[in-house]
């Protein structure tokens, strides 16, 4: 589809409407006012809270270190001042392409038309269809409200989690640091299969079994068991039984592609977008967990992260406001489970050599180097927060070495990164 | 409550009412001061809500510890004698007013 340069933000709407409020639509309303945008901004959003932090959600609040209060993206008072509005409580049922605009109809009965649409709707929780699974006691983990259903669930007995990805693990990481017994059960191989290579999967491993959580691999749940007193365990393929009072599905996230839909626009794991977070009508700005997009090096990819939120709120900003897109820098990602800490930069994916590092000192410290050919790509750092910011650092000057220059464990990373700057 | 002071690397300052027991990082970007980001929420896994204490008040604050240390050395403006990772300060009860310079750039 060609795009029209003049309807494409030459001159910038006078209203934009962004369904969904959490990391993405709040990074973009705050740039476009930070740009000078002086339209009207509505943020539109199905939960009823003020924006809101996600990542605490499995840690600092299930801990009980959060409040309410602490989650908050920014102050009550900060979208007044910024002239923000938020529509907060209450969901989009339609969404209607008109000439010169877009209408919206609210959940209850309100209609608002805007010149520009913003579709940041995140993903919902995956539940795999397994008998049981719809009792109350078994919970997903998207929203502050999941949240809250499994703090009040933690010391209430023996705790499941089904799939052994990023949800999961901080959960059972938590948990068992609140003294619950906690089963991981995982269908695959290993852990995070679609995230880290296998070295940081073994050593998260081995660290969630220190911790004292049980961890099944190549285990299949066939039925969650209950009975009129609540949820009674998880019964496997084999016939084997484990005992639960609460069961947490965290096998992935669907991205909200419902609006998208009626909109006619193209989805394909999510809503593709280009670079500039355009949709296939060439209109249609989309941002965050609900996208797909294409990467630089071909393929389709979807990243749920807050970078990716931040990163593609910032270039809809831009296109909206007509200008190019902002150079992004390498995504990265972090994950806090228990006392690992794991930060990552750039995506694996395509990889034809790894190196891994560790720090003879400090064994807990292990970095894993992914190179295409000869090209730094990725890393996985655990428990090594500065070589991490060394890597994200020379990510971003476009410094990527090779192997050789990168493997004496011996010398700091930012020492080898630092000579490895092209003269 | 204290007021901190935040001091954008031209000049232009920003003052905000913080509340006792939240960060420096978190106070700025819950009200949208520039050049503060913390994208981690607070967890030390990004140092993007690096800052400069102003000499004077930089021994209000415990020493930082060792992530954080190690990571004000890879930090993507340098380090100064007075930087901290802002999500490390946090905003006690009775305090002074604060005066924190952010850097150019975080990332």
């Amino acid at each position: 589809m060609t795009v029209d340069q003049d309807t494409c933000g030459a001159r910038p709407p006078r209203s934009v409407v962004v369904v969904g409020a959490s990391h993405a639509g709040v990074q973009f309303a705050d740039r476009l006012r930070a740009e000078g945008y002086r339209g009207e901004i509505t943020l539109v959003s199905h939960e009823p809270y003020l924006p809101y932090q996600r990542p605490p959600l499995s840690k600092a609040w299930l801990k009980g270190a959060a409040t309410e209060e602490s989650l908050l993206l920014r102050d009550p008072g900060h979208y007044r001042d910024q002239d923000i509005e938020l529509l907060i409580g209450v969901g989009v049922a339609r969404v209607e392409r008109t000439g010169d605009g877009v209408v919206i109809r609210l959940a209850d009965g309100r209609t608002r038309r805007f010149d520009r649409l913003v579709l940041a709707t995140g993903a919902a929780a995956r539940r795999p269809r397994l008998p049981g699974s719809e009792h109350p006691d078994v919970l997903v983990l998207r929203e502050l409200d999941h949240a809250k259903s499994l703090a009040g669930r933690v010391a209430a007995g023996p705790m499941v989690v089904i799939g052994g990805g990023f949800i999961g693990l901080e959960v059972a990481a938590t948990a068992r640091a609140l003294g619950a017994e906690v089963t991981v059960v995982e269908a695959g191989p290993r852990l995070l299969a679609r995230a880290v290579g296998e070295e940081t999967a073994r050593t998260l491993l081995e660290a969630h079994r220190a911790m004292g959580t049980e961890m099944l691999l190549a285990t299949v749940p066939s039925e969650i068991v209950h009975d009129e007193s609540g949820v009674r365990g998880v019964r496997l393929a084999d016939g084997r039984e484990i005992p639960a009072a609460t069961v947490l599905l965290g096998v992935g996230a669907e991205p909200r592609t419902e609006l998208a839909g009626q909109l006619g626009l193209a989805c394909a794991d999510g809503i593709i977008v280009d670079e500039r977070c355009l949709a296939s009508d060439g209109w249609t700005l989309a941002i965050g967990d609900c996208t797909v997009h294409h990467s630089p090096a071909g393929g389709r990819y979807r990243l749920e992260s807050v970078d990716n939120a931040v990163e593609q709120a910032n270039a809809a900003a831009a296109t909206l406001l007509g200008a190019p897109a902002p150079e992004r820098p390498a995504p990265w990602f972090w994950s806090d489970q228990g006392d690992q800490k794991l930060q990552i930069v750039g995506l694996m994916g395509g990889h034809t050599a790894m190196r891994l590092r560790v720090d003879p000192d400090r064994p807990r410290r292990r970095v894993a180097l992914y190179f295409a050919e000869d090209t730094l790509i990725a890393a996985e750092c655990l428990n090594s927060p500065a070589d991490f910011l060394a890597l994200r650092t020379a990510f971003a000057r476009g410094r990527r070495p090779g192997p050789a220059e990168l493997s004496d464990p011996g010398v700091p990373l930012k020492k080898l990164l630092s000579a490895a700057v092209p003269s | 409550m204290p007021k901190v002071f935040y001091t954008q690397p031209g000049g232009e300052v920003k003052v905000v009412d913080g509340a006792v027991g939240d960060s420096v990082m978190a106070t700025a970007v819950k009200n949208g001061v520039k050049g503060i980001v913390g994208q981690c929420g607070g967890t030390l896994s990004c140092a993007t809500c690096h800052v400069y204490l102003d000499p004077a008040e930089a021994g209000r604050f415990p020493e930082p510890g060792e992530d954080e240390d190690d990571m004000l050395e890879c930090t993507s403006s340098d380090r100064a004698d007075t930087s901290r990772l802002s999500c490390q300060l946090l905003l006690a009860e009775g305090a002074d007013d604060l005066h924190v310079t952010v850097p150019e750039t975080q990332v």
